[in-house]
């Protein structure tokens, strides 16, 4: 008995721990893996209508940042265009991909296939990303990436079917990387997220760090999800590095910054690096935890009067919650895929949809003006912000102030470096 | 030689975790034969309950220690009673899958109700600050989670091995049957120790809610673990699952040192190890 009841807990726990996806994963146990769900009306129209299926976390670690304020801000867009656009209306689907990369392609391609989905958006979790950026392109499609990070999309996997709207790995180091050692940061301890994401943003950050004359002195690889920090974070205390980069994302990063304060690190002189932070994020930790910290952002809800007032029609919708970087981003992209369709006249061949996107300059409250690359990369201005210490703030969610504006041009890669086949 | 002192240090303190939690499960277990899911869930509840009752109710840490624990063995009683009793007569598959299910939906109402990045809980005032031991700065809170830790595990282990009510949890473990005809009331003591075990996961969150964020997935992340302690420790065993906790937070704290990339993994390669080797567990009595 207790031998059978033994071997069936492992099992058990077999499966919960198989449940962990290769991407920032929930440790998932919020429903069956194959049958995400899917919300709003299912009719196989293609032509009909045009369809957006919005692809993100919904349950797990990224809901905050991406979720179901994702879905609103599309949503949001579809209404300033006036739900119809070259004479069909607009409709809006979403789904779960709890973060792993069978999930999210199981369900693009059911929706592709069957649902008369023209175009993905969102998609948060770098190795989902991938797997639909591919698909898209094997369907002539279009994906409309805003939340995930590797620079890979613009790439060496680059595709004629995708537009990387918000941020990539590469910015993200030549904004907080490179200001950190410009203020005096030379050498570097990691903590890094071990798979695809946390190695690519290593990657990208010890570039800067070494063009700019620092060095990396250590770093530690932890596994997806891990609560204790604590014995990372005295190997980094040990290293005597000035800077300890955390090249991880969502709950990773949350719990090494709290640790650290809790591990009086920063009191001792060294300097945490949060390579990438949302604004969910600093609202989970709290001022007393995260000020001071330095983060780059291509999107902030209190930056001028545009971005103040969508943000505010945004977070009435949303239970007061200012909405993210990635979450601005789904709207940008998809205001500007409904003009590209507009003017291409025809949304069923993603790639003549994307070549349009490319064609027309952007313009938007939350990015301002600006251009998609050859390759997809958007290009706009990325920022440096600093986050408040609770006196400097007002109250919630006023978290940011300003350091530098990074010009659209030096923000993000230049296409002829991405090694992109579409760069010619 | 310091780098091997601080990491046994830091072992120490995920082994409270594992211990308390892997304690009211193997007394859960022990009792009643069911592996129970849930624990991971309420061990999520108690932390959640600790930042409640501070950010709503503006009650500390202190009023948190004992109220959280209360409140959600208050609930693992009803759950008892509602839910688990009824499957009593089935084989315990079906309360693995109950309590699976119960685990999946707390933590689902969590996350629609206060999101996924969890809520932030301040270390308390007293206890804040940091010591420096010669090998290591130990953040005071962690000292005080490892004591109240191995205080709490030690009197369980007296009250169960050495007490007449002990006594009875032993025997209606062993064969209730008999021990009702004694004119003792089982099923009483068996939603008791299921609201103790919750309440004892409760207590682990309120503890652990300065140190991690608390967030609906806390208590997922924590249990496969906990899973594999009590099944190296030997399922049902009290004293084994203690001493277990311990230890296999330290190995965790060693692996993190000399090979972070699998310091999610040792422990389950230590369990499929022990359950090739001994399938009893290190401490569990032959079936």
């Amino acid at each position: 008995m207790v031998r059978r009841i033994a071997i069936l807990t492992l099992m058990s726990g077999l499966a919960l721990a198989c449940n962990k996806p290769e991407g920032e994963g929930s440790k998932g146990d919020e429903g069956k893996a194959g049958d995400p769900k899917v919300t709003g009306a299912a009719k196989p129209a293609s032509g009909a209508a045009i369809r957006i299926g919005v692809l993100n976390d919904m349950s797990g670690p990224y809901a905050d940042l991406s979720g179901k304020g994702s879905v609103e801000a599309a949503r949001m867009a579809i209404e300033e265009a006036g739900g119809k656009v070259a004479g069909k209306t607009i409709e809006v689907i979403s789904a779960d991909h709890r973060n792993k990369p069978d999930v999210g392609s199981a369900v693009a391609r059911g929706w592709f296939e069957n649902e008369g989905v023209d175009v993905i958006v969102d998609v948060p979790t770098s190795s989902v990303a991938l797997a639909v950026n591919e698909l898209t392109r094997q369907q002539n499609k279009v994906f409309l990436a805003s939340g995930p990070a590797a620079a890979e999309l613009t790439g060496s996997a680059c595709s004629p079917n995708t537009v990387h709207w918000t941020y990539d790995t590469w910015a993200l180091a030549n904004g907080t990387g490179r200001e950190v050692v410009r203020s005096g940061g030379k050498t570097w301890f990691f903590i890094t997220a071990d798979y695809a994401f946390g190695q690519a943003l290593e990657r990208d950050v010890t570039a800067v760090v070494k063009e700019s004359g620092g060095t990396v002195v250590g770093g530690v690889r932890h596994p997806l999800n891990n609560s204790d920090f604590s014995s990372f974070l005295m190997q980094a205390q040990a290293s005597k590095a000035n800077v300890i980069g955390m090249a991880n994302a969502g709950g990773d990063v949350i719990n090494t910054i709290k640790q650290a304060s809790e591990f009086g690190l920063t009191k001792n002189g060294q300097k945490l690096a949060g390579l990438l932070i949302f604004i969910s994020d600093i609202h989970a930790l709290g001022l007393d935890v995260a000020a001071g910290l330095n983060l780059t952002s291509s999107f902030y809800w209190d930056r001028d009067d545009a971005t103040r007032a969508w943000s505010a029609k945004f977070a009435e919708r949303q239970g007061g919650r200012k909405p993210t970087m990635v979450q601005a981003g789904v709207y940008a992209a998809v205001r500007h895929y409904l003009k590209a369709v507009a003017e291409a006249g025809d949304e069923q061949d993603g790639r003549k949809v994307v070549e349009a996107m490319k064609r027309i300059p952007t313009d938007d409250p939350l990015f301002g003006k600006g251009t998609i690359d050859p390759n997809g990369r958007k290009r706009h201005p990325m920022y440096l912000y600093q986050v408040k210490t609770r006196a400097e703030s007002k109250g919630p969610w006023d978290y940011y102030k300003l350091v530098r504006e990074i010009p659209a041009d030096q923000a993000f890669r230049p296409a002829a470096a991405s090694g992109c086949s579409l760069v010619k | 030689m310091s780098a091997v002192l601080s990491q046994l240090v830091l072992g120490l303190i995920n082994g409270s975790f594992y211990a308390l939690l892997s304690l009211g499960l193997a007394l859960i277990f022990g009792l009643m034969n069911i592996v129970n899911f849930a624990h991971g869930a309420l061990f999520m509840l108690g932390g959640l309950a600790a930042w409640w009752l501070l950010a709503v109710a503006g009650l500390g840490y202190g009023w948190a220690l004992l109220l959280a624990p209360l409140s959600v063995g208050v609930l693992s009683a009803l759950i008892e009673v509602g839910l688990i009793r009824r499957l009593r007569q089935l084989d315990p598959l079906y309360g693995l899958l109950l309590t699976f299910g119960l685990a999946i939906l707390i933590q689902a109402v969590v996350t629609m109700k206060y999101g996924s990045s969890g809520q932030p809980y301040p270390v308390p005032s007293f206890l804040t600050g940091a010591d420096n031991l010669g090998f290591m700065f130990l953040p005071r809170y962690r000292a005080w989670v490892i004591l109240v830790s191995i205080v709490v595990c030690a009197s369980v282990w007296v009250v169960i091995e050495k007490t007449r009510l002990g006594s009875y949890l032993r025997a209606a473990a062993e064969n209730p049957r008999l021990l009702e005809a004694f004119g003792v009331a089982v099923p009483r003591l068996i939603t008791l120790t299921y609201a103790f075990g919750g309440a004892l996961a409760a207590f682990a969150g309120v503890l652990a809610a300065p140190i991690y964020q608390v967030n609906p997935l806390m208590g997922a992340n924590m249990i496969i673990v906990v899973f594999a302690v009590v099944a190296v420790g030997g399922m049902g065993s009290i004293g084994g699952s203690i001493i277990t906790g311990f230890a296999l937070g330290i190995a965790e704290g060693f692996t993190k040192v000399f090979y972070p990339q699998a310091s999610s993994t040792v422990i389950f390669v230590i369990m499929a190890l022990v359950l090739l080797v001994r399938p009893r567990g290190l401490f569990g009595r032959e079936a």
